[in-house]
């Protein structure tokens, strides 16, 4: 019964008032962020991230986390009401869940995202709390050779499911990788690449390159597109309840989705895109109800399924940042950052020596879902009026709060100038068809990659054959060429086109 | 030799000039052996491994027929100068004149990126968020920001 005892002190320390607060709070801002395009939750993550100086370790990542999965409720209301996916995971849920809006069916739509969210967050959660434990005592049966092994693992993963070309994707990790050796040697003390800037021997600040590549970056493609016209009807929305009929075909999707979604959440390089898509594919591919709505007419399972997948892949993607220390995706990064931050070292030893931490998040998760169920449901009103908030008033809103941000990591102005830097070269990215995410993957990774590699070695005396001697070690990397290889197969290649070209 | 996609193109060399810029610098720390890794020995691997993958994009850009030829498209210089160039000035300005006085000229020099610029809107924009961000980071967070210039505060 250790589950249940663990999950009492988790809940104990989440319902704190204080707790329940930030919860709330970061629940609602993901919501909001998710509501508007263009504004995602890493950027918004990276933005915060400067301001929980001033806040204690457990409430500062439980606000963080809210911003995370609220951004997935948040992000499916705009995709429903007016076609635009506040939230790369809720884009498939826009096919489907616009044409049930046109219909007037927005209510069930919306209903049926919800509650489908709702359900995958609590599985989810459940799903943390049991499998955490065990692969934390897995984790202590790793020696370097291993982490470094698993990290390769990591980042292929993360790779070769993100869309676009696969070597651009691994060419980015290695850039990240080599941004990362801007420090100061951590075996040596010598320091590198930082041509005699005393700023540069700590490192860059991964905050000032994601607030730069994300925030900026993402500003300037923003404004030099055409701004375009949407059509909203919001007069639609009402009868919010889903019909009987809605219901019983709804809910055999929403468990397909929540299991595919929590298993794709915990492979690295998964989480909530990845798991919405899967999702929409594997409705399209289950025989439905006589007397169905084709998809992309309207089908109401085309909603309910990527919803719970993007929402179960969210809360499942925890799982190799907890107990490994490993983030699966670019939101978990800045969360290990952010434990860094606050003097936590991300790795299986979170879980006896911040325990409080540890099942306090998790129980948060299962609080800040029912937040948002209450939350979303009958405040989708106002959050249709957010929309009509102009990008000129936006845009300088979140130059400000960057700006401010980035100064107050070190309060030095060496921090704003490196956002201000990497504004551009995340418009070059951006320009060059480069998917930013890998590189900050391999950013935040690289530094204990090199240290793991460098250590393995020592042990070994220098001989590189360790990697695949040892057998988790070896496993690891096996995966890790398997995954590049399939992907790289022709036939599977031209699916993978396929499947993202739909999204598009 | 002709370039059949321009973004991989450009991509690909970037990647190769990077790659061996590393390498490059690399040297001037000890490599040590495989044994006993210096800190020259990652980056030096890494280094030439990007400058290997960045060729590779490189050749697909100039073999690999694309339809279009992925045009990269015209720059969107007002906005990438503009943005970057407000952050950089704000960064400098933020410890001399105070939050109450670079706040404002931030908000001013970046929403003439935009398409649309009315005094009015800017101005608006410009009050909320000084007195946003007087309230949540220096009243609410506690941070240490300088809020009027040295030469009236001190």
């Amino acid at each position: 019964m250790d589950l249940l005892n663990n999950l009492a002190l988790g809940f104990g320390v989440a319902l704190s008032l204080q707790n329940v607060f930030y919860a709330f709070f970061g629940a609602v801002l993901g919501t909001l962020i998710g509501v508007l395009p263009g504004l995602g939750p890493v950027a918004t993550i990276a933005m915060l991230l400067p301001s929980i100086y001033a806040l204690d370790a457990t409430p500062a990542l439980i606000m963080l986390a809210g911003i995370y999965y609220g951004a997935q409720y948040g992000g499916s209301t705009t995709a429903i009401l007016i076609n635009v996916p506040g939230e790369s995971s809720s884009v498939v849920t826009a096919i489907d869940g616009y044409q049930m809006a046109r219909q007037g069916r927005a209510g069930a739509a919306l209903a049926a995202a919800g509650l489908g969210s709702f359900f995958a967050g609590c599985v989810g959660t459940i799903i943390i709390a049991a499998f955490a434990p065990p692969l934390t005592e897995l984790a202590f049966k790793f020696g370097p050779a291993e982490y470094f092994s698993l990290m390769v693992l990591g980042l292929i993963g993360a790779v070769v499911l993100a869309s676009g070309s696969l070597i651009k994707a691994i060419s980015m990790i290695l850039l990240g990788l080599l941004l990362g050796q801007i420090n100061t040697d951590v075996i040596s003390g010598v320091p590198r690449y930082s041509f005699d800037i005393p700023e540069l021997t700590d490192g860059i600040g991964f905050v000032a390159i994601a607030m730069g590549v994300f925030g900026f970056g993402e500003i300037i493609a923003n404004l030099s597109r055409p701004a375009e016209h949407r059509e909203v009807f919001t007069k639609d929305v009402k009868g919010l309840w889903p019909t009987k009929d809605d219901f019983f075909r709804a809910w055999p999707a929403v468990l397909r989705g929540t299991s595919l979604g929590s298993i794709l959440g915990v492979l690295p390089g998964g989480g909530a895109l990845l798991a919405s898509f899967a999702a929409y594919t594997l409705e399209k591919k289950s025989p439905g109800k006589p007397g169905e709505v084709p998809f992309g007419k309207g089908n109401i399972r085309g909603v309910a399924g990527p919803e719970s997948a993007n929402n179960a892949g969210a809360q499942t993607s925890f799982i190799p940042m907890l107990t490994l220390g490993i983030p699966p995706n670019a939101v978990m990064a800045l969360m290990v950052g952010a434990m860094t931050i606050k003097g936590i070292q991300p790795g299986p030893q979170v879980m006896t020596s911040n325990p409080q931490l540890f099942w306090g998040l998790i129980a948060s998760m299962w609080v800040g879902n029912l937040m948002l169920i209450v939350l979303n449901l009958p405040l989708i009103g106002i959050w249709i009026k957010l929309l009509t908030v102009p990008y000129r008033f936006l845009f300088p809103a979140i130059v400000t709060f960057c700006g401010i941000g980035l100064y107050t990591l070190n309060n030095s102005s060496f921090d704003v100038y490196i956002g201000a830097f990497f504004g551009v070269i995340g418009y070059a990215f951006y320009k060059l068809g480069c998917e930013p995410a890998p590189l900050l993957l391999g950013f935040i990774l690289g530094p204990m990659m090199e240290e793991n590699l460098r250590r393995a070695l020592l042990l070994s005396r220098g001989d590189w054959s360790t990697f695949v001697t040892r057998p988790l070690s070896a496993g690891l990397l096996l995966a890790a060429l398997a995954m590049v290889v399939i992907v790289a197969l022709p036939s599977i290649k031209a699916k993978r086109q396929e499947a993202f070209a739909e999204a598009d | 030799m002709k370039i059949k996609s321009q973004k991989d193109f450009w991509s690909g060399l970037m990647f190769v000039a990077t790659g061996l810029g590393f390498a490059w610098g690399a040297q001037y720390y000890s490599f040590g052996s495989s044994a006993r890794p210096g800190p020259g020995y990652f980056p030096f691997g890494l280094g030439i491994l990007l400058a290997l993958l960045g060729a590779l994009v490189l050749f697909e850009a100039l073999t690999i027929e694309t339809e279009d030829g992925e045009p990269i498209g015209k720059w969107a210089f007002k906005p990438l100068i503009t943005i970057c160039l407000s952050i950089a000035v704000f960064g400098w300005l933020l410890p001399r004149l105070g939050m109450a006085l670079s706040l404002p000229i931030l908000i001013i020099i970046c929403s003439l990126a935009g398409d649309e610029f009315h005094w009015k809107d800017v101005l608006i924009n410009c009050i909320v968020l000084t007195i946003g961000s007087w309230a949540i980071f220096i009243i609410g967070l506690k941070l240490v920001i300088p809020l009027w210039p040295t030469f009236i505060g001190a």
